[in-house]
C-alpha cells in the first residue's frame, strides 16, 4: 500500500532549519502540491517558503483573502486530486472552525498546520502557547474525531507533516500538526532522508468504474475508497448528512450511522494511530505526561527527579488525539501519579483525568503561555507527587 | 434506490424532458416551492451547457448553502454542496488543484453577497476562470424570508417588518467595478437570452458573473402582497428593459421598479487564474519552474 516519496520534493541533506521551515519541507517531501493561506504569525514562514519552494516542484500555493477562504480552498484542491494544507496560527485558526466540520463530514484528507500562540483573541502573537489543543478537538460543531500531532523539535516538525499527511490519506480525515511558536522559531538541525526512505500513504482512490462506485461505501477500517472531479463519477458532495451515495439522507437513522462512523474510524482505530514516547515506564511512581514544546522542558524536570532518586517515567505524546486512554489506563494501575505540565490552564488534563478514573493521581502543571514553564515547577509537582 | 426522497418519473416525462438526462431522476422530487424560478434557470444552464462546448465530465457545479444551493445536488455532474457563503473559495482551489475542469458557481443572493461577499470580490479581482450564476430572489429564502443585501429598500422581509431601510447591491456593477470580464442579468421571464447567455459565457474564460432575477412566491412575494408567480413573470416581462453593453452602474434595481438586463460586460483584456500563474513562474524561474501535474 506504501509508496515512496516524489524525489523532486525531498530536500534531502542536513540543514539547519526553524521549525516552520522543517514543516514545508515536510509537506512538500509528503507530496503536498497545493497550500493555500493567509498571513499570521507565528506561522507565516511555512507559507513563505512554499511560496518561494513550490514552483520548483510542481505545487499550487495561493494566498487566500482570509483563513475561512483559505481552509475550504485546499478542499477543492483535495476533491481536484491534490494533497492539500493550510497554515494558520489562533485567530485565523478560529477563522477555520466550520471546514474542520466540512472536512470531517466529507471525509477530505487534508493538514492544518497551526503554530500556536497565547490568546484568547489577538492575545501573544509572538509568544508561545499549547492553548488551542481543546479547540482543535471540538472547535467545530457536531460529533466527529481528528487526529492531532505535537512536533517537539524542528526535525519532528519535518517527519511528523509527512506522518499527518499519510494519517489523513490513511483514514480520510482532517489532520492537525499542532506546532507552538518555540518549536516554529527554533532553529536546529534537521536531517531530510533521500525520497526512497520516506513512505508515502497514496490516496485511496478506488478501481471501481463509475456506475459501480457508492462514494461514501466504507470497507472494513470505516473508512470509504475516493474519487477525483473530473472523471465520470458525477460525484455529489454534500456537508448535509449523506447516505452511501452521497445525497442528503437527513434522517435519525443516517445521521446515527454516519456519525457513528466517522466517530469509529479513528476511535476504534487508536490503537494503530497511537504514538507515544515512553521511557523508565516499567518501575516508575510517577509519569510526566506532556506534548510539544512542554515535553523538552520536562526532560530537565526529570533529570532533576532522577537526581534525587525519585522513580519517574516520561510519556510523551506524539499524537495527543486520539488520546492514547488504554495505554495511561494500563500506566496509571501501576504508579503513584501523573505530573501532566501544559503551556495552558488545563486542557488536555482532563482527557487525562477521565481516561486514569481515580486509578491514580493526577497532578497539572499549569502556565498562562508567554514562555515555556519553569522546569522547577514540574520538578516540585513530581516530588509531591512521589510523596 | 431506497431514498425515501426518490419518486417515480412517468415514461411520458422521460421522453418530453429534454434536461433529464442532466438531472439525478433518483433526487427528485426537489425541494423548491410551486412558482420558485430556480428550476428554470436550471433548465436554462442544462439548455446552455449543451449548446456549449463544455465537456460534461470535466464539468463541475460549486454551491453553497439555500435554496439555490440545492442545484448541486439536483445536477447529474460532479457536484459540491458546501459551506454557507464559501462556494467560490472551494471553487478556487478545485480549479487551481486541476486547471482542466469547468468550473461552475452557481448559488443565491445570500450565499453570495453577504457572507460570501469578500470572496466574490477578490474572486473578480483575481480574475479566476470560474463562472459564477446567481439566483437573485430578493431575500434569505431558504430560513423564511428574511433581508439580504439584495433586498429592495422598502420592501417587507421577517427581519424588516416595517420595511428595508437598507441600500441593496447592484451585484452586476460590483462584479464589473471588481474585474469580472462577463457581466450580465437577466429574469426568469428571459429564458431564451438566458440560454444564449449560458452558452456564450460557458464559451469564455476568466471570472463570469450572470444573475438571474427569479420569484419567490412564498416568501418575497407573499410578504410584500405581489401576487403569484405569475404575476412576477408578468412584471418581469412588462418591467425589464434590455439593454445590451450599457455600463452596470446604471442598471440599479428599485422597489418594483425597472429591471434593466442583457449583456453588460463580454472583455477579454484582463489575464486570468492560473493562466498567469504559469506565465509568470515560467518567466521568472525559466527551466527551474515544474508545472503541476495533470491530474
Amino acid at each position: 500500500m506504501l509508496t515512496k516519496a516524489d524525489p523532486r520534493g525531498v530536500l534531502e541533506g542536513d540543514f539547519f532549519l526553524d521549525g516552520d521551515h522543517a514543516a514545508c519541507e515536510g509537506a512538500l517531501a509528503a507530496g503536498c502540491r497545493f497550500v493555500a493561506g493567509y498571513p499570521i504569525t507565528p506561522s507565516t514562514e511555512v507559507v513563505e517558503r512554499i511560496a518561494a519552494r513550490f514552483p520548483t516542484v510542481g505545487g499550487r500555493f495561493i494566498q487566500m483573502e482570509d483563513e475561512i477562504a483559505s481552509s475550504i480552498a485546499i478542499l477543492g484542491a483535495v476533491w481536484a486530486g491534490r494533497k492539500a494544507m493550510t497554515v494558520t496560527s489562533g485567530p485565523g485558526f478560529s477563522l477555520m472552525m466550520e471546514h474542520i466540520g466540512l472536512a470531517a463530514i466529507t471525509e477530505t484528507p487534508c493538514v492544518f498546520i497551526n503554530v500556536q500562540r497565547g490568546g484568547p483573541s489577538t492575545g501573544l502573537p509572538t509568544l508561545p502557547a499549547q492553548a488551542d489543543m481543546m479547540q482543535v478537538r471540538w472547535g467545530s460543531h457536531g460529533d466527529y474525531e481528528i487526529i492531532a500531532l505535537c512536533p517537539y523539535s524542528p526535525q519532528e516538525c519535518f517527519d511528523l507533516t509527512i506522518q499527518a499527511f499519510n494519517l489523513s490519506e490513511q483514514y480520510r480525515v482532517p489532520v492537525f500538526l499542532m506546532m507552538d511558536e518555540c518549536v516554529g522559531h527554533m532553529t536546529e538541525k534537521v536531517t531530510i532522508p533521500p525520497a526512497d526512505q520516506i513512505e508515502i500513504y497514496p490516496r485511496r482512490l478506488t478501481q471501481k468504474k463509475p456506475g459501480e462506485f457508492l462514494l461514501f461505501q466504507a470497507g472494513k477500517d470505516l473508512v470509504p475508497e475516493m474519487v477525483r472531479a473530473g472523471e465520470g463519477y458525477k460525484i455529489h458532495i454534500t456537508g448535509l448528512t449523506h447516505d452511501e451515495r452521497g445525497y442528503p439522507a437527513m434522517t435519525p437513522p443516517m445521521q446515527a450511522s454516519l456519525v457513528r462512523r466517522i466517530v469509529d474510524k479513528i476511535q476504534l482505530n487508536e490503537p494503530a494511530i497511537r504514538c507515544v514516547e515512553e521511557s523508565d515506564i516499567e518501575d516508575a511512581e510517577v509519569v510526566v505526561i506532556s506534548y510539544g514544546i512542554t515535553s523538552r522542558v520536562a526532560e530537565r524536570a526529570l533529570e532533576m527527579a532522577r537526581a534525587d532518586g525519585i522513580k519517574v517515567g516520561n510519556l510523551r505524546l506524539v499524537v495527543v488525539w486520539p488520546f492514547p486512554s488504554e495505554r495511561v489506563q494500563q500506566i496509571a494501575e501501576k504508579i503513584k501519579g501523573f505530573v501532566m505540565p501544559e503551556l495552558n490552564l488545563g486542557q488536555v488534563v482532563h482527557e487525562l483525568t477521565s481516561s486514569v478514573e481515580g486509578r491514580c493521581a493526577v497532578r497539572s502543571v499549569l502556565h498562562a503561555g508567554g514562555t515555556v514553564h519553569d522546569p522547577q515547577e514540574i520538578y516540585e509537582a513530581i516530588v509531591e507527587v512521589a510523596r | 434506490m431506497n431514498d425515501p426522497l426518490a419518486c417515480e418519473i412517468s415514461q411520458e416525462a422521460e421522453v418530453l424532458n429534454p434536461t433529464l438526462d442532466f438531472i439525478r431522476r433518483d433526487r427528485m422530487p426537489h425541494i423548491w416551492c410551486p412558482g420558485c424560478g430556480i428550476g428554470t434557470t436550471v433548465n436554462c444552464f442544462v439548455e446552455g451547457l449543451k449548446q456549449s462546448n463544455a465537456n460534461l465530465d470535466k464539468t463541475v457545479i460549486v454551491s453553497g448553502i439555500g435554496c439555490t444551493g440545492r442545484v448541486a445536488g439536483y445536477v447529474n455532474m460532479d457536484s459540491f454542496h458546501t459551506t454557507h457563503g464559501r462556494a467560490i473559495p472551494f471553487a478556487t482551489g478545485l480549479k487551481l488543484g486541476n486547471p482542466d475542469l469547468n468550473v461552475i458557481v452557481y448559488s443565491g443572493d445570500g450565499d453570495l453577497f453577504s457572507i460570501g461577499g469578500n470572496h466574490f470580490i477578490h474572486a473578480a479581482r483575481r480574475n479566476i476562470d470560474v463562472l459564477v450564476i446567481c439566483i437573485n430572489n430578493f431575500n434569505y429564502a431558504m430560513t423564511g424570508g428574511q433581508v439580504a443585501a439584495t433586498t429592495p429598500t422598502g420592501a417587507i422581509a421577517t427581519t424588516t417588518p416595517y420595511g428595508s431601510m437598507e441600500q441593496p447591491f447592484n451585484t452586476c456593477h460590483l462584479a464589473e467595478s471588481c474585474g469580472a470580464v462577463f457581466v450580465a442579468r437577466w429574469t426568469a421571464y428571459h429564458v431564451r437570452q438566458l440560454v444564449r447567455t449560458m452558452k456564450d459565457a460557458l464559451n469564455r474564460r476568466g471570472f463570469r458573473y450572470i444573475e438571474i432575477i427569479t420569484p419567490c412566491p412564498t416568501l418575497y412575494s407573499r410578504r410584500n402582497k405581489l401576487g403569484t408567480a405569475l404575476d412576477a413573470m408578468k412584471y418581469y416581462k412588462e418591467h425589464s428593459k434590455t439593454r445590451n453593453g450599457v455600463d452596470p452602474r446604471t442598471a440599479d434595481m428599485e422597489y418594483q421598479g425597472e429591471i434593466i438586463v442583457g449583456k453588460f460586460i463580454d472583455r477579454s483584456d484582463r489575464p486570468i487564474i492560473p493562466d498567469i500563474i504559469d506565465e509568470r513562474l515560467s518567466e521568472a524561474l525559466g527551466p527551474r519552474y515544474v508545472q503541476p501535474e495533470s491530474e
